[in-house]
């Protein structure tokens, strides 16, 4: 799908997912539509486009945020990671990825890809969370599908089994 | 929901920012963090021909201490802000505050100059600026202004900036090491916008009594409310529960707050009773009686 170009197109260069891309993009195509867009990366969803339902989640140098509320061309220069980039390869999917399925903790799968994201960059920082910290962190991404507890639930076996301990209590 | 076309430029000075949005005489606007502007561009609620984007300019996103005050710099991300040891050990109410502000994807892009700029009377960073008696460094075509922060904050969503001014950097006098600070907000969620917030500052002295108070509210009117005749009334006291009771009862007469579809104005007034008394009581428990600094009044 071709995105038509204003008459004031800006050069990018721009890393995703350890790949580098080179493109032109109006100042107002959204982050979020070149990646699905431009880059077929179609794993980010598009909710709300006003950063309230989380599901464009992605990582803009490491840390969390909406692809929605970001011009492509405010990421010139930086490194994005979206949720294809999470898994390890194509073969395995990562420890959080892995504990979302066991835990049944997707139904629909639209909210999921920013559940991934979010909980992926709160782990990496925090890693023995409470369940109230870990729904304090999720809380900026919304599921209409589970009732949230299968999500926390795998957040939590996830730390538990990356850093061998926890303090939260038993699901 | 997309945005109308725009040009957009990224000066690497404020003197080139200037001339740009002097060019395009008040159809530019200034892009920050975007957290509040970008929605309003996707829901076509804004139609600027231009954006201006803060980022490329240097010096914006500091965090320094002069004398005795905190200045941050416009472009300061909130997780910045959060995550700053100066700001964690001088003035933890800011780092209260900004728990509340939205969640940690919309603080990692969203600034300090934007949420004040964007002047929303039921934001957390404003209700601070007032509580603290924050001055605005704002630069435009004519030069240098500072403006105390009743200046800075007309009504809602309104800021004196003009289309071709610049909010530089805060200046926040900080509270004295002594004194006791708390921040509450109600929301629906966590992470909503509040619907009533409040923030507080005790200074204790050595017979125990209340040597300085300072209340801050948000969600109640078009800007930030400080609660001036309920501060002079608790001056000088002991703290007690009762204290805290009337003044939430003072504080809910005193606002002027409107009904929407969040809250009625009666609830809003409810909210704020009930959090006046609770910030003074955290607070006042926070103040510590030794240690006693310099006094800012």
């Amino acid at each position: 799908m071709s995105i038509s170009q204003s008459n004031s197109c800006h050069a990018i260069r721009i890393t995703v997912n350890g790949q580098h891309y080179e493109h032109e993009v109006e100042p107002r195509l959204l982050l979020s539509d070149f990646l699905r867009h431009t880059l077929e990366l179609t794993g980010t969803h598009v909710g709300c486009e006003h950063g309230v339902c989380g599901a464009c989640t992605i990582l803009l140098d490491g840390q969390p945020a909406r692809s929605c509320l970001t011009l492509t061309v405010q990421a010139d220069g930086h490194e994005i990671t979206t949720v294809e980039g999470l898994a390890t390869n194509e073969q395995e999917l990562s420890p959080l990825q892995e504990a979302l399925r066991t835990h049944h903790g997707l139904q629909c799968g639209y909210c999921t890809p920013g559940f991934l994201i979010t909980a992926s960059a709160y782990l990496r920082d925090n890693p023995s969370p409470t369940e109230e910290q870990v729904r304090a962190a999720l809380s900026g991404n919304l599921c209409r599908c589970t009732g949230y507890q299968n999500i926390v639930a795998a957040v939590l076996d996830t730390a538990r089994e990356l850093h061998g301990k926890s303090s939260t209590k038993e699901m | 929901m997309k945005p109308v076309p725009f040009h957009y430029f990224r000066p690497s000075s404020l003197e080139e920012a200037i001339s740009i949005l002097k060019r395009y005489d008040g159809e530019a606007k200034l892009l920050a963090g975007g957290q509040s502007l970008i929605p309003l561009l996707n829901m076509r609620l804004a139609r600027p021909s231009a954006l201006v984007d803060l980022s490329g300019i240097p010096s914006l996103d500091d965090i320094k201490l002069e004398g005795q005050d905190l200045i941050i710099g416009a472009m300061v991300r909130h997780s910045s802000v959060e995550r700053s040891p100066l700001v964690a050990e001088r003035c933890p109410l800011l780092r209260e505050a900004m728990s509340y502000v939205g969640h940690a994807a919309i603080r990692t892009r969203g600034t300090f100059g934007g949420s004040m700029a964007h002047a929303d009377p039921a934001a957390e960073l404003p209700a601070v600026a007032a509580l603290v008696d924050a001055s605005f460094h704002i630069i435009g075509p004519a030069g240098w202004r500072t403006v105390p922060w009743q200046g800075f904050f007309e009504t809602y969503l309104t800021s004196c900036l003009e289309p071709t001014e610049i909010l530089v950097e805060v200046h926040l006098p900080l509270p004295t090491r002594s004194m006791g600070s708390a921040f509450l907000e109600i929301a629906r969620r966590h992470g909503d916008f509040a619907l009533v917030g409040a923030a507080a500052l005790v200074d204790l002295d050595e017979a125990g009594c209340m040597s300085e108070v300072r209340l801050a509210l948000m969600g109640v009117g078009g800007t930030p409310w400080r609660l001036t005749a309920v501060e002079k009334s608790l001056r000088g006291h002991k703290p007690q529960i009762k204290l805290y009771q009337d003044a939430g009862a003072k504080a809910a007469v005193d606002i002027e707050p409107g009904s929407d579809v969040h809250a009625s104005a009666d609830y809003r007034r409810d909210l704020a009773a009930m959090l006046v008394e609770r910030v003074l009581m955290a607070a006042a428990s926070r103040a510590s009686k030794t240690g006693r600094g310099e006094v800012k009044v």
